[in-house]
């Protein structure tokens, strides 16, 4: 039976409503049907997806398109791969192309060895691309100032990382996600840097409206075990979010009466 | 017999030749591309996919057709 307080709990972007909160990307797995299986385990209603040249002389090469369907799961087009601007504008120009994609995840990288965002860059990219009607889904650092910046020209999520994409290292700045939480109310989604599935639970729990992740599932020794592991661990960490934790006390308190010990 | 002109393009950073007057619905047909699933550009610039028979190449144009895979 589904938990009494996820039941009115809605994960909206954009204006849509996705019913699960995992969003996981479909890169380094080692076939399409392996990712396609371990993207059906962890139930997510989104994946992300790169744009990149066709081949055009192995035509019986498989299309992604053939393993998850995209009427059935949103395709998120990524710009994964861009270090400016230009060519992230270009990418999700040409993503919107292939069928009307809209929702977009905007990722300017500004460095191959980290990975870490170009935020100047990823912040011009987000004006252009609102101003051109695009549903801008932020991929961004943990600093609550920027993300202000992307709130204010037109981003539809705040994505920021855990920390560098595909290190496994989970959340490294706790207290920035909280602030980035405290002072937003678009959809905060923790992207890249989560290695297992508390990790998952943890940005949950700290508030975040989902999680993203790619490297920790497909990568894992057993990828459709750790895809359903993150589906619900981030169950988990939503219900628990909801629920009204505790404060933590400095000394213990018996769980059980004094009266009648005896 | 006539020899029949043809030109260069470059087409996903290979070069090809085809015929002189060609159009891009033809080229794409020939390459038995999914138009569904896929976006073009001809010379940096998107393609209206309702109007690739319009599109004659000529000499030098690059031509990109990108889709979607697997990615983080």
């Amino acid at each position: 039976m589904e938990a009494v307080s996820l039941k009115k709990d809605k994960f909206i972007i954009a204006g849509r409503n996705f019913k699960s909160r995992l969003i996981v990307g479909t890169g380094k797995y080692k076939s399409m049907s392996q990712c396609a299986k371990a993207v059906k385990l962890s139930g997510a209603s989104i994946v992300t997806v790169a744009v990149r040249r066709v081949n055009i002389t192995d035509k019986k090469k498989a299309l992604l398109m053939d393993y998850i369907d995209p009427k059935k799961i949103t395709y998120l087009p990524n710009t994964a791969g861009c270090f400016n601007s230009k060519e992230a504008l270009r990418t999700l120009r040409l993503a919107r192309e292939i069928g009307g994609w809209k929702l977009v995840k905007l990722e300017v990288l500004g460095d191959k060895e980290n990975l870490f965002p170009e935020m100047i860059e990823t912040l011009k990219s987000t004006e252009v691309l609102s101003r051109e009607g695009f549903k801008v889904m932020v991929y961004c650092n943990d600093d609550p100032l920027m993300a202000k910046r992307l709130e204010n020209a037109g981003a539809c999520a705040i994505m920021p990382l855990a920390a560098p994409i595909g290190s496994g290292l989970g959340i490294q700045n706790q207290t920035n996600i909280k602030i980035i939480r405290k002072q937003t109310k678009l959809p905060l989604i923790i992207d890249a840097g989560l290695g297992q599935a508390s990790d998952a639970t943890i940005a949950m729990e700290l508030g975040c409206d989902g999680v993203l992740v790619n490297t920790a599932i497909a990568k894992a020794t057993k990828p459709f075990d750790m895809a359903l592991a993150f589906k619900n661990a981030v169950i988990a960490g939503r219900q628990s979010y909801l629920s009204g934790r505790i404060q933590k006390n400095l000394m213990g308190s018996a769980s059980s009466p004094p009266k009648g010990i005896i | 017999m006539k020899k029949i002109k043809k030109i260069k393009i470059k087409i996903n950073g290979s070069f090809k030749f085809v015929k002189y007057n060609t159009n891009l619905s033809d080229l794409l047909k020939t390459l038995k591309i999914p138009l569904k699933k896929v976006a073009i550009e001809l010379n940096q610039e998107i393609v209206d996919k309702k109007k690739l028979n319009n599109q004659i190449l000529r000499n030098n144009d690059k031509i990109e057709i990108v889709h979607f895979i697997g990615g983080g």
